[in-house]
């Protein structure tokens, strides 16, 4: 493992919507093995990026893998920080209710269950893109 | 410290530089490269959206990318620099981290 | 300064590893230190050695390799995206029983974590793609 005094702040940038192509499914599978890193991990979902997110995806008639409860296990992964930018939900005539309820366990206040999701206006979007120090865009 | 943006795609295709443009903080760069160069040319759609951006940041475009498109120094948006890829490396070396808008 | 470059696509259909190529190289004659180049997604394809472009173009397999050799680059494929798309070095094609191999020299398969590692080891992160 490299130097584990470095932490940085890495931000996953997803703008692609799930299926039509293999970005969302494959940057994924960077968030959980980057976890091992112990960085300070944050996704964002801009664009079409929010549609990663929808509740009740079943790509079984479609012969493709159902990837979405990977989401859901981010919590155990220590990755909690899943932004969607406002913006782009309303273009699309999304509310966050149409979104998958995505979850963490807090350990320091009783395990208590809070949620990963943090909806976001355009301009706080920006200024947590202006806060990292690797971008990584798929 | 600043943030470069790099936007590859056509304006024309995709929504990439549109992105790129709304989320851009004072003194951020945006840096025009492959088929993204295509904005740059005077006289399209997103020559306004590119101006207003100047107001604040500077706007670049990979001059290969431009050449390669038949785009001469002429063609430009007023105050779109070309710039050659010493200078993008440049460019991201200077910004605190470099943002691609796919 | 060290850079990290992602690329995410395949040679010849996107321009992505023509541009990150370009960057490599002249990141490279400015002095800079390139700490590690991740192919990820189809950009795995360009690490192997069957390809026979058209003569009058650019060989980018070649490009990267003689890169490689000649600044000690290290050029990582990324082995999940590897394994989806076929591109195997001599002990991925024993292990998954495969009756060959076609990483191309100077190129060398391993996982996400490279990525990861490069993103903290180096200075700048670059990312090309689509």
């Amino acid at each position: 493992m490299s130097d584990q005094k470095v932490k940085k702040k890495f931000l996953y940038i997803n703008r692609k919507a799930p299926f039509g192509t293999i970005y969302a499914l494959e940057s994924l599978e960077v968030v959980l093995i980057g976890a091992a890193f112990e960085q300070d991990v944050s996704l964002a979902f801009i664009d079409d990026g929010v549609f990663q997110l929808m509740n009740n995806q079943d790509a079984n008639a479609a012969g493709m893998k159902t990837f979405s409860k990977i989401y859901r296990a981010l919590g155990d992964y220590e990755v909690r920080k899943l932004y969607v930018e406002k913006e782009s939900l309303d273009l699309r005539g999304l509310t966050i209710d149409d979104l998958m309820p995505v979850t963490f366990e807090d350990e320091d206040d009783d395990y208590a269950e809070k949620p990963s999701i943090i909806l976001v206006g355009r301009s706080e979007m920006t200024g947590l893109i202006a806060s990292q120090d690797v971008v990584l865009s798929f | 410290m600043s943030t470069l943006h790099t936007v590859n795609k056509s304006p024309y295709e995709r929504n990439s530089l549109k992105s790129c443009l709304d989320h851009l903080q004072s003194g951020d760069r945006v840096l025009l490269i492959e088929d993204g160069v295509l904005a740059a040319r005077k006289g399209g759609a997103f020559a306004k959206a590119l101006q207003d951006a100047k107001s604040t940041c500077a706007i670049y475009a990979l001059g290969p990318d431009l050449s390669a498109r038949g785009i001469g120094a002429s063609d430009l948006v007023e105050g779109i620099e070309a710039v050659d890829y010493g200078d993008f490396v440049n460019l991201a070396a200077d910004a605190a981290r470099v943002c691609a808008w796919l | 300064m060290r850079f990290a470059i992602q690329v995410n696509e395949g040679p010849y259909t996107h321009q992505a590893s023509d541009t990150a190529y370009q960057f490599a190289k002249a990141a490279l004659a400015k002095g800079h230190e390139i700490f590690r180049v991740f192919f990820y997604h189809d950009g795995v394809n360009n690490g192997t050695r069957y390809t026979v472009p058209p003569q009058d173009d650019r060989n980018l397999q070649k490009l990267w390799t003689e890169l490689a050799e000649t600044h000690k680059l290290d050029l990582v494929v990324c082995i999940a995206a590897a394994q989806r798309r076929g591109i195997l070095d001599a002990n991925e094609a024993k292990r998954q029983g495969k009756d060959g191999d076609n990483i191309a020299p100077g190129f060398r398969i391993s996982g996400l974590g490279q990525l990861i590692e490069a993103g903290i080891q180096a200075d700048r992160t670059v990312v090309f793609g689509d």
